[in-house]
C-alpha cells in the first residue's frame, strides 16, 4: 500500500536484535524528498544498526516506507528501488580496478551502454581524482581516494535515496571536509542524503535536521541551526 | 626512437605477467611434439587444469571453500564409465549425461550448504566429498567397489576413437583451452564482477542489488560441471576408474595446484597443474630425497610467491623494490 506524505523515507518502530542484545530500540525516522539529514551519536550507539536494518542488511521489526512503499527485507531489493548505500569502512573491492568498481555500482544496468556513460562521466566530474586510477587496483589508493570511490560507486546506481555510514572515519580532516561538501552539492542538485557520522560538528554544517542515536534509542530529533556551541549539542549526547 | 627505463620496465612487468603461462603452454607443445612418457603426465596436467579452473572459480572469484570438488569429479568418471562399459552408451552422450547428473546433485547439495560460510562450508563439502566417496566403495552392483570398473572406451564420436597418446594430448589441450578462455569470459563478465564483489565484502555486495545467494550457488554449480569434466575426460584417457582415484588425495593436488599456480588468476590453473604434475618428474635424479625437496620447492613457491607463479611480475616487482636505494628526502 502506498501513503503519499512528502517524505522519500520513513522508519516506524524499528528494532534490531543481535542475539540477546538489542542494539536497535523502536526508532522513527522521517527524511523529505531532497533533505540531507545526520544521523549523530556516540561510538556503539546504534547508529550503523539504523542503517543497516533501513537497507535490509540487518534483521529488524518494524516498518520502513521507500516514497510511502514499504520497503522489503531484503538488500538486493531494496537497491533497486534506487536507495544506494556507502558502508562502514567504504566497502570497496580492494584487488578489482577502479572502473570495475564502478561498474559494480551500475550493476543494475549492467555496467554498460549510454546511460552507464553519462553515469560514469557525472561521477569522474565530481572526483576527477578517480579518472586518473581507473585501471588501477581500488585497494593500492589512499583513504581518501578509497572513499571517493565508495561515494562515486553507490552514486554509480544513480540512486533518489543516498546513505552513508560514517563517510570521514579514518580520513584527514582536509578529505573529509573534501567529500562532505561534495555530498552537500549532490544534495543542492536534488538527491535526499541521510549521513551517519560519528563527528557531529562536521555533519552539522551541511544537514538540516539531525537526529541523536543513544544507547540504541532515537533520543532527540534536532534542528541545525538551533545549535550554535560544542556545550548545547554535548547536552543531547548526555541527556 | 628511444624507450624510457619506465617504457622498458613496464614492457619487462607485461612480460614476466604472460611468461608462466607461456611456458606451461610451451611445455604442452614439447609434449605433442616429443610424444614419450611426458605426454601422460602433461595429459594428466591438463585434465586437473580443468578441475583446479572450477575449483578457481569458485574460490579464487567468488572467495568461497569447498574441500568436496573431488565428489563432482566422481559423478561424472562414474556416470560416463557405467553409462558406457556396463550399458554400451556412447562416450559423448555418456559424459552428456554425466554433466546433467553433477548440475542436479550440485544444486541439491549446495542449496542448503551455501547457508553455511567459512569453516563450517568447508567441512560441509569435506563430508559430501567422504560420502560420494563411501557411496563408491559401498554400491558395489554399480561401482564394482575398490575393484573399479575398467574397458571403458577411449572418447570418440561413432568410429572416430582418440587412441594414440598424442591425438588424447591434442584434445585434452583444446579442452583445457577452452576451459580457461571460459573462465577468463566469466571473470569478466558482470557475473564474473559480481562473485569478486561478494569475496570482498557480502554485505557491499548486497548493497549494490547483487543475490549472493543466487550467485554463489551458481558459481558452485559451474564449477562441479568443470569437475565433472575432469573426471570424464579421466575415465576415457586411463580406460579405468576405482574409489581411490577420487579421494581426498585428488583434493589435496588440487588445491596446492591452485595455491602454487595462482588462486583467482585465469591462468593459474595451467601453470599449478603443470608445474606440480612436472615437479615430481624433475625431482627424480634426488632419489631418497625426492619427497623433500618436492616440499620444499612449494614451501619456497608460497614463500616467496605469495599470489602463485601467475604473479612473477608482482614478485618481481617487489624485489626491485626493495632492492631499490631509498630516495633522499629533501630537508
Amino acid at each position: 500500500m502506498s501513503i503519499t506524505t512528502g517524505n522519500i523515507l520513513e522508519v516506524r518502530g524499528l528494532t534490531a536484535r543481535y542475539g540477546e542484545v538489542t542494539a536497535l530500540r523502536s526508532a522513527d525516522l522521517d527524511l523529505k524528498e531532497g533533505e540531507l539529514i545526520a544521523v549523530l551519536g556516540p561510538n556503539g550507539a546504534g547508529k550503523s544498526t539504523l542503517m543497516r536494518s533501513i537497507v535490509g542488511l540487518t534483521s529488524a521489526s518494524g516498518d520502513v516506507r521507500f516514497r510511502g512503499e514499504l520497503l522489503p527485507r531484503n538488500a538486493a531489493a531494496v537497491a533497486a528501488r534506487g536507495i544506494a548505500l556507502v558502508p562502514e569502512g567504504r566497502g570497496i573491492f580492494g584487488p578489482m580496478s577502479v572502473e570495475e568498481n564502478l561498474q559494480l555500482g551500475a550493476y543494475m544496468i549492467n555496467g554498460r551502454g549510454e546511460d552507464y556513460e553519462r553515469r560514469l562521466s557525472r561521477v569522474l566530474t565530481l572526483f576527477p581524482r578517480l579518472k586518473e586510477r581507473l585501471s588501477q587496483a581500488a585497494g593500492s589508493m589512499s583513504g581518501g581516494e578509497q572513499q571517493m570511490l565508495a561515494v562515486g560507486r553507490a552514486l554509480m546506481a544513480d540512486p533518489k535515496l543516498l546513505l552513508l555510514d560514517e563517510p570521514s572515519l579514518g580520513l584527514a580532516p582536509k578529505v573529509t571536509a573534501e567529500i562532505l561538501e561534495t555530498l552537500a552539492e549532490l544534495n543542492r542538485s536534488g538527491l535526499s542524503v541521510l549521513l551517519v557520522e560519528q563527528k557531529a560538528p562536521l555533519a552539522l554544517k551541511i544537514a538540516s535536521r539531525a537526529y541523536v542515536v543513544v544507547n540504541g534509542r532515537i533520543s532527540t530529533e534536532i534542528d541545525t541551526k538551533e545549535i550554535t556551541s560544542h556545550d548545547q549539542l554535548a547536552r543531547y549526547y548526555f541527556q | 626512437m628511444t624507450n624510457s627505463p619506465a617504457t622498458i620496465s613496464s614492457k619487462l612487468m607485461a612480460a614476466l605477467r604472460h611468461a608462466p603461462a607461456i611456458a606451461a603452454a610451451g611445455m604442452v607443445a614439447y609434449a605433442i611434439a616429443d610424444g614419450g612418457y611426458i605426454v601422460t603426465v602433461v595429459g594428466f596436467g591438463l585434465i586437473y587444469t580443468i578441475f583446479v579452473a572450477g575449483l578457481n572459480i569458485f574460490m579464487g572469484y567468488a572467495g568461497q571453500t569447498s574441500f568436496g570438488q573431488n565428489a563432482f569429479a566422481a559423478i561424472g568418471a562414474y556416470a560416463s564409465a557405467v553409462l558406457t562399459a556396463t550399458y554400451g552408451w556412447p562416450p559423448l552422450l555418456a559424459a552428456l549425461a554425466g554433466i546433467v547428473a553433477t548440475a542436479i546433485c550440485a544444486f541439491v547439495i549446495g542449496y542448503p550448504t551455501l547457508r553455511l560460510k567459512g569453516h563450517y562450508l568447508a567441512m560441509a563439502t569435506l563430508a559430501i566429498g567422504l560420502i560420494i566417496y563411501e557411496v563408491a566403495v559401498q554400491w558395489q552392483s554399480v561401482t564394482n567397489g575398490y575393484m573399479g570398473i575398467s574397458g571403458i572406451p577411449a572418447l570418440g564420436i561413432g568410429h572416430y576413437e582418440l587412441l594414440s597418446d598424442r591425438a588424447q594430448l591434442i584434445f585434452l589441450a583444446i579442452m583445457a583451452v577452452l576451459s580457461l578462455a571460459a573462465s577468463w569470459l566469466l571473470r569478466h563478465s558482470r557475473f564474473g564482477r559480481a562473485l569478486v564483489a561478494l569475496s570482498g565484502s557480502e554485505d557491499a555486495a548486497r548493497a549494490l542489488g547483487i543475490n549472493v545467494r543466487q550467485y554463489k550457488l551458481t558459481a558452485f554449480i559451474i564449477s562441479a560441471i568443470y569437475a565433472s569434466i575432469s573426471g570424464t575426460l579421466f575415465v576415457h584417457i586411463v580406460g579405468f576408474i576405482s574409489p581411490e582415484m577420487i579421494g581426498m588425495n585428488m583434493v589435496i593436488l588440487a588445491f596446492t595446484m591452485l595455491y602454487v599456480g595462482g588462486i583467482g588468476t585465469t591462468t593459474g590453473p595451467l601453470i599449478g597443474a603443470i608445474v606440480i604434475g612436472l615437479l615430481p618428474e624433475s625431482i627424480r635424479s634426488f632419489k631418497d630425497y625426492q619427497d623433500l625437496v618436492y616440499g620444499a620447492a612449494l614451501i619456497l613457491i608460497l614463500i616467496y610467491a605469495p599470489g602463485g607463479i601467475a604473479s612473477l611480475d608482482q614478485v618481481v616487482k617487489k624485489l626491485l623494490r626493495t632492492k631499490a636505494p631509498a630516495k633522499e628526502v629533501a630537508p
